[in-house]
């Protein structure tokens, strides 16, 4: 589960100043940036882009080419499930269509409660224990609808 | 000497609960006050077997699975750590026929040793191809790969020893070698188990790499999708570091060899050698023109092989026993293994490492053995979701490249996905052409646009609307992409849309559903793209 704090401009310079002098920096920097506070704010685009001496649209064009990097903060529980062809063949898509009911979203938003955010991935490498699904960075393989749920709810308990 | 239990760590195993069992293990052996201990190691690969708990014994290894945390006390009582019989007991992990039936090369020690152990490394036969290596010239291990047939098993097929001679004959001040561990086909989970359950191997073709081709310093490229892998890469890179196997003087040789592991973002593309350079680079993963290939101007501008992780980690044992041990196995151009990825509805899901030359019937048959579901097989994809669809009349294609290509279709990555008889084709080539659009870097006009054009007419040939005309134009598209498109995605996106209509025709003759699928284009955008 995520610690989702607020931006804060020092903390993002420290993180970008561990990193600025890795050949190729900038997706380290943003993959720290997501990972200290959940997403990447847009405050962060002219510090990382004055680190690398990189223009602002560079840095932007990099941020939203990728599917991992978000721009606003998501749910405190992050659940990707996969809708590749192996995972269709043992029927993920009834199952997303039951996760998206149970939470009331469809696929790449987020719960009203902030609570869940689901996202589409093609393929975790789980593919003989399909369908699979990824909660808050851990895999789970055999994901029925039931097991959807059951995961849920223990992501609220603990939530 | 303390009792050995191995519980895998390999995130399948652990996306079925093999965390817990190990715990319920440990808790065991604490209570009833035991000299035994856990091990995490790699998967053995028979997925419906997981978690696969294994005893050692004075008879070799004895398999239990798939255990669940709740029944480890009942193992215990049952004598299992003496390899007594119990409800869920395999015998001799060895003499399952799954794993018997197979030649394990590059896979010969995943799911044996504890992956994070250079000793246990070592003591399975790792480091040998570089200790052979480093008593041969740069030229003379190139000729090695190049004589042992070794071809990139990323999917390309494109022969590695040609490619490393390209960069030991470019001169430059310095070189890389980037590790493409973007597995991002579906059906494909090798490199992932590679990295998790035998990371050395990994690092030491890399590092022989770097030798033959005169470059000091590597990168393994790891999609984000493997959070496991990547965090057990930094962990055997950290130890080998630790152990003087990687930095200034690799294995007391004097030679410098650097490695880091990178995260990618979430990016299918990145796949592709110059989209991975670029993003490695810190840019957009947006492909690059070739001319000039990376062997020449690589990454950052410099001279750079790009291998798979299988091929990489391949590099070791062909080192070690030489290029005519590892060509003697397989068919035609396709020397060597093959690792077979056995994924979908299968019942035996799993990874067969086997000489090239199997068919896909028996790959499917006789280890899959037949559908999860029990239901007929309808439609097999292999090489990912650029591979074609074939029917049950084509299953008798060997797993070979030229035998695949002669087929319209594609080995690729060795992943092979099985459907059952409640698939269907025209969704699933609509879902291709959904992936490209959803996937494409966007660099060129036919996969970017063409993608969604692709969507629209599918949706419109679903719903029977002047089918005819539309199945007409969606040839026209996907001649399009395969002439116009600058890399292979949307060069071979048509490849699994065609074999579908091709193959599965009755598929795209259902009356329309109801209510009727709603066609996203206006219909004059018909002409307007043509």
């Amino acid at each position: 589960m995520k610690n989702i704090q607020g931006w804060d401009a020092d903390r993002a310079l420290s993180r970008i100043q561990e990193l600025e002098r890795l050949p190729g920096a900038l997706l380290p920097i943003l993959h720290a940036l997501q990972e200290e506070f959940g997403y990447v704010d847009k405050a962060a685009i002219p510090l990382v882009a004055s680190a690398l001496n990189l223009s602002h649209a560079e840095v932007h064009g990099v941020l939203s080419f990728y599917h991992d990097f978000h721009r606003a903060p998501g749910g405190r529980h992050v659940l990707k499930v996969c809708r590749a062809e192996a995972c269709q063949s043992m029927g993920c898509e009834k199952m997303i269509r039951h996760v998206e009911n149970r939470l009331g979203v469809k696929l790449g938003e987020t719960t009203e409660d902030r609570s869940f955010t689901v996202e589409p991935v093609y393929c975790l490498g789980n593919c003989a224990l399909s369908p699979a699904v990824m909660l808050d960075g851990k895999l789970y393989g055999r994901v029925s609808s039931d097991v959807a749920d059951f995961l849920i709810d223990d992501a609220k308990r603990h939530a | 000497m303390s009792l050995k239990i191995f519980v895998p760590g390999d995130a399948a195993a652990l996306s079925v609960g093999a965390e817990g069992v190990a715990k319920a293990i440990a808790e065991q052996i604490a209570s009833r006050r035991l000299d035994a201990s856990v091990i995490r190691n790699g998967s053995r690969g028979m997925f419906w077997l997981e978690p696969l708990v294994e005893v050692e014994s004075p008879r070799g290894r004895i398999a239990y699975g798939p255990v669940t945390a709740d029944e480890v006390p009942g193992l215990f009582d049952a004598g299992f750590l003496d390899g007594k019989p119990h409800r869920l007991h395999l015998g001799p992990t060895e003499e399952i026929p799954y794993l018997k039936k197979q030649e394990r090369l590059t896979f010969a020690r995943c799911g044996i040793t504890d992956p994070l152990s250079l000793s246990d490394y070592v003591s399975h036969g790792g480091y040998r191809g570089l200790e052979r290596a480093l008593t041969l010239t740069p030229q003379a291990i190139v000729e090695e790969v190049t004589n042992s047939g070794l071809r990139g098993r990323g999917g390309a097929g494109f022969p590695t020893g040609i490619k490393w001679r390209t960069v030991l004959n470019t001169a430059s001040d310095q070189k890389y070698i980037v590790c493409n561990a973007d597995e991002g086909d579906s059906g494909t989970y090798a490199d992932r188990m590679i990295m998790e359950g035998d990371p050395f191997v990994l690092i030491e073709g890399m590092t022989i790499a770097g030798f033959a081709v005169g470059a000091t310093s590597g990168y393994i490229y790891i999609r984000s999708e493997y959070p496991h892998a990547f965090r057990q890469m930094q962990r055997a890179v950290a130890i080998a570091y630790d152990k003087g196997y990687l930095g200034e003087n690799v294995a007391g040789s004097g030679k410098k060899f650097d490695l880091e592991p990178r995260m990618g973002a979430g990016a299918y593309i990145c796949g592709e050698e110059t989209s991975l350079l670029e993003s490695l680079e810190g840019k957009r993963g947006q492909i690059r023109f070739k001319p000039p290939v990376p062997a020449i101007k690589g990454l950052f501008g410099q001279p750079t092989v790009v291998n798979n992780v299988i091929s990489l980690a391949t590099v070791p044992i062909i080192l070690d026993k030489g290029a005519q041990y590892y060509r003697d196995f397989g068919m035609g151009k396709s020397r060597g293994t093959l690792t077979i990825q056995l994924a979908g509805n299968i019942k035996h899901g799993g990874l067969v490492e086997k000489a090239f030359g199997l068919t896909l019937r028996e790959a499917i048959f006789d280890f899959g053995d037949g559908t999860a579901s029990g239901r007929p097989v309808r439609a097999v994809q292999a090489g990912g979701p650029l591979g074609a669809y074939f029917p049950d009349s084509l299953l008798d294609t060997p797993l070979d490249y030229e035998a695949f290509a002669e087929k319209k279709g594609m080995l690729g990555h060795g992943g092979i996905v099985v459907f059952d008889d409640t698939v269907d084709l025209a969704h699933q080539a609509r879902f291709a052409m959904e992936f490209c659009a959803v996937e494409s870097c966007g660099k060129c006009t036919p996969c970017r646009v063409g993608s969604t054009r692709g969507v629209e007419v599918i949706d419109k040939i679903i719903a029977n609307q002047d089918r005819v005309k539309n199945l007409e134009l969606l040839g026209d598209l996907c001649e399009v992409l395969t002439d116009g498109s600058l890399c292979a995605l949307g060069g071979l996106i048509p490849f699994p849309v065609q074999s579908a209509i091709r193959h599965f025709p009755e598929d795209f003759e259902k009356p329309a559903p109801s209510p009727p699928a709603r066609a996203t284009g206006h219909p004059q955008e018909n002409q307007s793209w043509r």
